[in-house]
Parts: C-alpha cells; sequence; structure tokens
C-alpha cells in the first residue's frame, strides 16, 4: 500500500504519509506533554537541595552500614504482626469480594441495572484507594492497632479479587452451565455445579497473589499507625537509627522473597 | 407426549431462527432433526427445554405448556427431559460421577447437592449407569482425562440419570470419529428402546440418522421442509433440504469415508494375518 | 447388580490430593488462624467510640466539599498529574533497556543479572519505604515523588517486558538471523514487533497505577495529593477528604475507560 510512483520508480515507504504525520504528531504531543509538566511539577524544587543528593546518599549510606544485629529481638513480634494483618486482611477481602465478584459478573448477577453498577463501583472504589489511605481512615476511626490494619488490607483487597474474579466467572465456558441448568438445577446449584469448578483454579491463584502483594503493603502500614513492622521502621527514622533501619528493610526484603516464593509454588501448583 | 405448535422464534438480533414449526412427539419414538447449518435446528431442541425461550407458538410436554410455565414449574419440567449435547458439555473439572450426579440436581435441595451427599440410591442408580454405558471404573476420573467417546458416554449417563422421560440430543456425534458416532448413535437407540423413551436427535450426518431414527424433520431456513420415515429421504427431498450443491457435496464425503472406512478395515485385516 | 447396590461413594479431595498433605495443610492453617487471630488486640470501648466518628466519615463522602480546600486540592492534584505523567515516560524509557537486559535470551549473564538485581530491588519495597528515602536526600516536594514513582515503574514494567521477550516465537528470531542481521538488528526486526503491543498496553496501565500511588507517597512528604489528603483526615475535615477520595476515584475510573479504548483502538 505505501508506495508512491515516481516517473519509473516505485518508492516503498513503511507507512502512509499520513500514518507518518499521526505518528509525529503524537509524539510532539507526548514531548510537549512531558515537558509542560516537567516544568509545573519543578516549580517549586529546591534545586539546591538536589545537587546536594548524592552528598547526603553517600552520607546516609554510611550510617545505615553495619546494621544492628541485636535490633531483631524487638522484630519478632511486629513480623508476626505484619504476616497476620496481611493473611488477615486477605481473608476478609476474600469474603466480601467473592459476593461483590457474583454480582458483578454479567452471567451471574441478581440485576443488571440495579446491582451490577452497585457492584462495579465498589471494585473500583476500593481499588482506586491505597490501602495506606484505607488505614489512615481507619486509624482515625477504630484507633490505631493491627485491627484497622487488617480491615485496610481487606477493603483494598476487594477491589482486586473482586475484579479479577469477576472476568474469570464472565469467561466460563457457557455450554457446561447450559448442560446443568437442562438438568433442572436451580441457580445456586449452577453455580456451585458448573461455575465454582470452572473458577477454583483461578480463584486459588488470585487470592494467592493478593496476599503475596499484601505482605509488601502491610509493612508499611505502621508509618501511619495501623500495626506491623512499620510502627518499628516510623519509630527508628523518627529518632535516625539508621542501623535499625536497615535492618529492618532487611527484613522486610527476606519476608517479600519468601512470601513471592511461596506464592509461586502455589500457583504453580493449581494451574 | 410432545406437541409443538407453530413454534416462531427470532433472535433479539433479528434473526428468524424458526418459523411455524409444528409437529407431534409419539411416545417411544426417535426423530433425527436434519438441516444445513444455520437451519434453527439447535434453536429447536433448545426451545423444547427454554435454555432458549421462544418468541410465539406451544410447547406441550405431557398437557403443560413449557413456553408459559414459572420458574419453579420450569425446572420440574426440565428434570423430566435429559439433554445431551454437541462437545459433551461436560464440567471439565468436576469427576465423572459428579457430573452425572448433577443429573440429579433438579430432585435434591441445595444443601445436599452442595455437599456431594446424593441419596444412596442416586448413587446405586450412578454406578449402573456408568456400567451400562461401559464406563464402570472410571467413577472417579476427572472428565478431562477422558476420550471424546467416553466423554459423550458420559453426558450420556448424565441424562439417563435424571430418569427423564424424553431426551434432547443436540450433534452427539459432531465431534466424534465415524466409527464411535455409530457406537454413541446406537447407544442412545438402544438405552430408548429399553426405558421406552422419546427422542429428538439433531444430526448433521444424514446417512447415520437413516441409520438410527424412526422418523426424519428436515429444517430449511427455520421452517418444516420434510416429515417422514428415513426411508422416503430420496435425493429430491434432500435437495430442498441443503440445496443443490451441498448435498451433493455432502454425499460425495460421504461416499468417500464410506470407501475409506471399508479401505481401513482390509488393512486391519491384511495386518491380523 | 446387587454387588454394586451398597457401593457407596464420596467426594475426592479438590485440591489436595495425598490425605497426609492435605491434614497437614489444613490443619496448620486452622492452628495458625487460631493463634493469629488470638494475637489481635481489639479494644471494643474504642470502637465504639469511633463508629460515630466512621458514620461521620460516610456522611462527609456522601456530601463532599470541594471548596472550602480547594485550593490545596487543586495543587495536590496538579502535583500528583505532573507527577504521574513524567515519572511514567521517564520509568518506560529507562525499563525498556532494562528489560532487554534482563531477558535471558537476548542478554549475556552479567547484564542479566545486573537487569534483575536491579528489578528486584525495585520491587521489593512499597514504594512508601522508597519515597522516604528520595525524601531524606532530595528533601521535601513532588521531585522525590517523581523518582520514586520512576523507581517503582521500573520494577514492574522492566520484569514484565522481560517475561514477555523471553516468552516470544523464537523461529521469527532465528529467521531473521539468519538474514546476516546484527543484534541490534533482531530486536528491531524479530522482538520489538512481538512485544510492543503490549508493551503499550502495560504503560497505560502503569500510568494509572502511578497515580493511584502518587495520592499515597505525600503521606511521608514527597508531594501530591496524599498531603493533603492526610492534613484532611487529621483535622477530621471528612467532607474535604471525601472529596479528594471522589476525585481519587474518578480520575482513576476515567482513566481506565479512556486507556481501555487507546489499547481496542490498537489491536
Amino acid at each position: 500500500m505505501p508506495t508512491v510512483d515516481r516517473g519509473d520508480t516505485r518508492i516503498w515507504t513503511r507507512r502512509t504519509s499520513r500514518e507518518e504525520w499521526l505518528r509525529w504528531a503524537l509524539l510532539f504531543a507526548t514531548v510537549a506533554l512531558f515537558v509542560w509538566c516537567w516544568q509545573v511539577m519543578t516549580e517549586t524544587t529546591i534545586w539546591a537541595f538536589v545537587w546536594d543528593a548524592p552528598v547526603q546518599a553517600v552520607d546516609i549510606g554510611d550510617r545505615m552500614w553495619p546494621p544492628r544485629w541485636s535490633y531483631i529481638e524487638r522484630l519478632w513480634w511486629p513480623l508476626w504482626d505484619t504476616l497476620n494483618i496481611a493473611t488477615l486482611g486477605t481473608l476478609l477481602g476474600i469474603v466480601l469480594a467473592v459476593p461483590t465478584a457474583f454480582m458483578a459478573a454479567r452471567n451471574t448477577t441478581p440485576s443488571a441495572w440495579l446491582v451490577r453498577p452497585v457492584a462495579l463501583f465498589i471494585i473500583v472504589a476500593s481499588r482506586s484507594i491505597n490501602s495506606l489511605i484505607w488505614a489512615l481512615l481507619l486509624v482515625a476511626i477504630i484507633g490505631p492497632g493491627v485491627l484497622a490494619g487488617i480491615i485496610a488490607i481487606g477493603l483494598r483487597s476487594i477491589g482486586f479479587i473482586g475484579k479479577l474474579l469477576y472476568e474469570a466467572i464472565e469467561e466460563v465456558d457457557e455450554s457446561q452451565v447450559e448442560a446443568v441448568r437442562a438438568t433442572g438445577a436451580s441457580p445456586a446449584q449452577i453455580v456451585d455445579y458448573a461455575i465454582v469448578p470452572q473458577i477454583l483454579p483461578a480463584f486459588v491463584g488470585i487470592s494467592v497473589f493478593r496476599w503475596d502483594i499484601n505482605i509488601r503493603e502491610s509493612t508499611i502500614l505502621g508509618l501511619v499507625g495501623a500495626g506491623g513492622i512499620g510502627l518499628q521502621l516510623q519509630a527508628s527514622l523518627n529518632v535516625l537509627a539508621w542501623p535499625q533501619v536497615t535492618l529492618i528493610l532487611l527484613c522486610i526484603l527476606v519476608t517479600v522473597i519468601v512470601s513471592e516464593w511461596v506464592s509461586a509454588q502455589v500457583r504453580a501448583a493449581v494451574s | 407426549m410432545l406437541t409443538i405448535e407453530q413454534l416462531d422464534k427470532t433472535y433479539r438480533t433479528g434473526d428468524h431462527a424458526l418459523r411455524q414449526v409444528s409437529f407431534v412427539l409419539e411416545p417411544g419414538q426417535l426423530i433425527g432433526l436434519i438441516g444445513p447449518s444455520g437451519a434453527g435446528k439447535s434453536t429447536l431442541i433448545r426451545c423444547v427445554n427454554r435454555l432458549v425461550p421462544p418468541t410465539g407458538g406451544r410447547i406441550l410436554f405431557e398437557g403443560v405448556d413449557v413456553a408459559r410455565v414459572g420458574r419453579r414449574e420450569l425446572r420440574r419440567v426440565r428434570r423430566r427431559m435429559g439433554m445431551i449435547f454437541q462437545e459433551y458439555a461436560l464440567v471439565e473439572r468436576l469427576t465423572v460421577m459428579e457430573n452425572v450426579l448433577s443429573g440429579r440436581l433438579g430432585y435434591v435441595p441445595f444443601w445436599q447437592s452442595l455437599t456431594r451427599r446424593f441419596p444412596q440410591a442416586d448413587v446405586d442408580q450412578a454406578f449402573a449407569l456408568l456400567e451400562r454405558v461401559g464406563l464402570g471404573d472410571q467413577f472417579d476420573k476427572r472428565a478431562d482425562e477422558l476420550s471424546g467417546g467416553q466423554r459423550q458416554r458420559v453426558g450420556i449417563a448424565r441424562a439417563l440419570q435424571q430418569n427423564p422421560e424424553l431426551l434432547l440430543v443436540d450433534e452427539p456425534t459432531a465431534s466424534l470419529d465415524p466409527k464411535t458416532s455409530r457406537q454413541i448413535m446406537r447407544l442412545i437407540r438402544d438405552v430408548c428402546e429399553e426405558r421406552q423413551l422419546s427422542a429428538i436427535i439433531n444430526i448433521h450426518d444424514v446417512m447415520l440418522a437413516q441409520m438410527f431414527v424412526d422418523r426424519i424433520i428436515g429444517l430449511r431456513a427455520g421452517a418444516v421442509v420434510f416429515d417422514g420415515p428415513p426411508a422416503a429421504l430420496d435425493d429430491g427431498v434432500l435437495t430442498t433440504i441443503y440445496g443443490e450443491e451441498d448435498w451433493t457435496m455432502m454425499r460425495a464425503t460421504a461416499v468417500e469415508d464410506a470407501a475409506e472406512a471399508a479401505e481401513r478395515a482390509e488393512e486391519r485385516m491384511a495386518g491380523l494375518r | 447388580m446387587s454387588a454394586a447396590a451398597a457401593r457407596k461413594w464420596r467426594r475426592p479431595p479438590v485440591l489436595i490430593k495425598n490425605d497426609r498433605w492435605r491434614l497437614a495443610i489444613y490443619g496448620g492453617a486452622i492452628v495458625y488462624l487460631i493463634l493469629a487471630a488470638a494475637s489481635v488486640p481489639v479494644d471494643p470501648a474504642r470502637i465504639v467510640v469511633g463508629l460515630d466518628r466512621g458514620w461521620r466519615f460516610v456522611e462527609g463522602f456522601l456530601t463532599p466539599d470541594f471548596i472550602s480546600r480547594g485550593n490545596a486540592i487543586w495543587d495536590g492534584l496538579v502535583e500528583s498529574l505532573t507527577m504521574t505523567v513524567t515519572s511514567t515516560v521517564v520509568g518506560c524509557l529507562i525499563s525498556v533497556p532494562i528489560g532487554i537486559g534482563a531477558a535471558r535470551n537476548l542478554a549475556p549473564l552479567p547484564v542479566y543479572l545486573l537487569c534483575r538485581a536491579i528489578i528486584t530491588l525495585s520491587r521489593t519495597f512499597q514504594e512508601v519505604i522508597i519515597a522516604i528515602f528520595f525524601v531524606a536526600m532530595f528533601g521535601f516536594g513532588p521531585f522525590a515523588g517523581f523518582l520514586t514513582l520512576s523507581f517503582a515503574t521500573i520494577g514492574f514494567l522492566a520484569k514484565l517486558l522481560a517475561e514477555d521477550i523471553e516468552d516470544i516465537d523464537w523461529r521469527q528470531v532465528e529467521a531473521v538471523r539468519a538474514t546476516g542481521a546484527s543484534w541490534s538488528q533482531v530486536v528491531n526486526y524479530a522482538v520489538q514487533p512481538q512485544v510492543m503491543p503490549r508493551l503499550i498496553g502495560l504503560s497505560l496501565y502503569r500510568l494509572d497505577i502511578n497515580f493511584r500511588e502518587s495520592a499515597v507517597i505525600g503521606i511521608v512528604g514527597a508531594g501530591g495529593i496524599g498531603a493533603t489528603l492526610n492534613t484532611a483526615i487529621d483535622r477530621y475535615e471528612y467532607d474535604s477528604a471525601g472529596a479528594i477520595l471522589l476525585l481519587i476515584i474518578l480520575i482513576v475510573m476515567a482513566a481506565e475507560y479512556s486507556s481501555s479504548l487507546i489499547r481496542r483502538r490498537l489491536n
């Protein structure tokens, strides 16, 4: 298509000139947007601090090493709390997300006009708001502690699990559903016999995946008072105890790597 | 036992799938529904148990108008009609036994089906049916571990587990090889005879239909264009059903298939020597 | 038939087939859950007090106030949005070479290990922790936030890009290589066409994530709407907080909708 005959030579170009123009225009627009955003964003930046950053980095690095190993004794309990926040929070999220997903999926929703938009809004709202913000709110409402963290993680997980699960429900093989319906099964029996077996592997995978993400998220909830190892991080940062910060970061690193490994193993086993 | 009167179906897309279809199914009768793809065979069979709601006409099943019954009554009607599907439509990730027992879903309460604690009579019947279709020892296998022919046997067992009075069979052999197709068709006819069941069988393979059914209904563009015994199907009738070109082609492939099968049989016998 | 009449049937286990493993895993899970639940301190009196506040928050959310903190909200949103755009662009540009370097089928081992180390580092730590460090180094404000989000984008995008490259149809690479093409020509002609559509899709997705994260890192001083939100909640101004949350939800919905439109156009 993109060839031009000029005299007796036929010139080939990769794209038509219209496409070429569009591409350049898009690129130009992106660059212009980027430059403009950069200008607006850096208006208040104090550049002296930025140029000073390498010095600061070296300074912090110096203070951070070596880690204060003895501090580990004070970290076991917060680590246990962190694990609990992630696990119990994920369970809470699952309990709330499963009905939401069934209400949001086009093929299982009780009412496409009334219930489905509400369920979809719950999912979007939960997804848009980070668990740290949920934690911020919950600490204000029910007071600081592990419970606020668990609920925060649970509320954030509804959106993630709900979205992936309802997509899985919408993708089930309809012929299996039809076959079970033809036996005279009730709607609840259709869900139990035709839909649940089809989405079970996806459900386990999604839940474990979210648990893995939640471990990472629950490490910081303490910064706003919602329990876990983040509390120790905040306390250490407040008194500039950098060697303790290093140890905490190492603990987080190990926890996250282990949880990622566990989650990968489980997901490989169910698929 | 089943009377279909002026059945009409227009899909929301505007496709007019069925036009004024009427016929009466006698007890114990096997009807073969033939016609080109898109003629409305699949829609017709799904209208009978209202998996597809018809837009006009009546479906009288033992005196009940299936097109107009309420939801609860509809489920009660559905459990009296067993259905066998194209591509088997087993729940792939459930075991063979669970698939067969799912034929009782219309009879047991939800909690009982949820915990899989079916009455012992149902379990006995399921074992007997699996034995009957030749899968007596496969009950704890997952459905997706079986071959195509075996899966369709499970599909038949599931339909029979309902203790139906009528079988609705939708292209049972569409994805099977010729030999397995004949075995499956023979099995369906035999169980119908044993239990005095009537059946409506969608089937695209005319030769196979002629071999196994009592009566043939030909559909073209949603309307009945032929209704009579298999022997009355001649080239003229088939041309009206399928159109000139398609029918000639189908016959040619059928002859080829037969020749090939004969050849294979000879080779097998040669191998025995 | 009479022999079969007494045959019992029980549903075989669904997830874990081995009896001992199943018992151990389920038993362990129950013990863990009891221990975990028991170790969560719950103060009913405090919760009862808080319920009133919770109700006021719900009220605030239903009657949001965009006006009284209008200026602060506007400034926070502008900071968040500009941070999002710049960090996504920069992050994507850096992710491409790192992603290629982290694909085992294209990169030599030392490069591979280096790129994988960068990715792991970026993925392990929550954006907020990274932000704390960048704020300490670069001072308060959106510049630290920009760096945080760029760094987080690298971990996300480079990892998925590397996985995509490792999954490409290798025959196409062999075919291009057979013409005598150099390494960069192979990447340009055989790899890029295969991964480009998904790369664009993922970049748009990351844009969306970066906006959501930009609402959080403000809490530790890295600029954006998060700082405004934090202040509003600290002062118990739940109607302003509700307004900010609604804006975040609306922008995320709009971003999601438009990116799905763009992705459909691209395919």
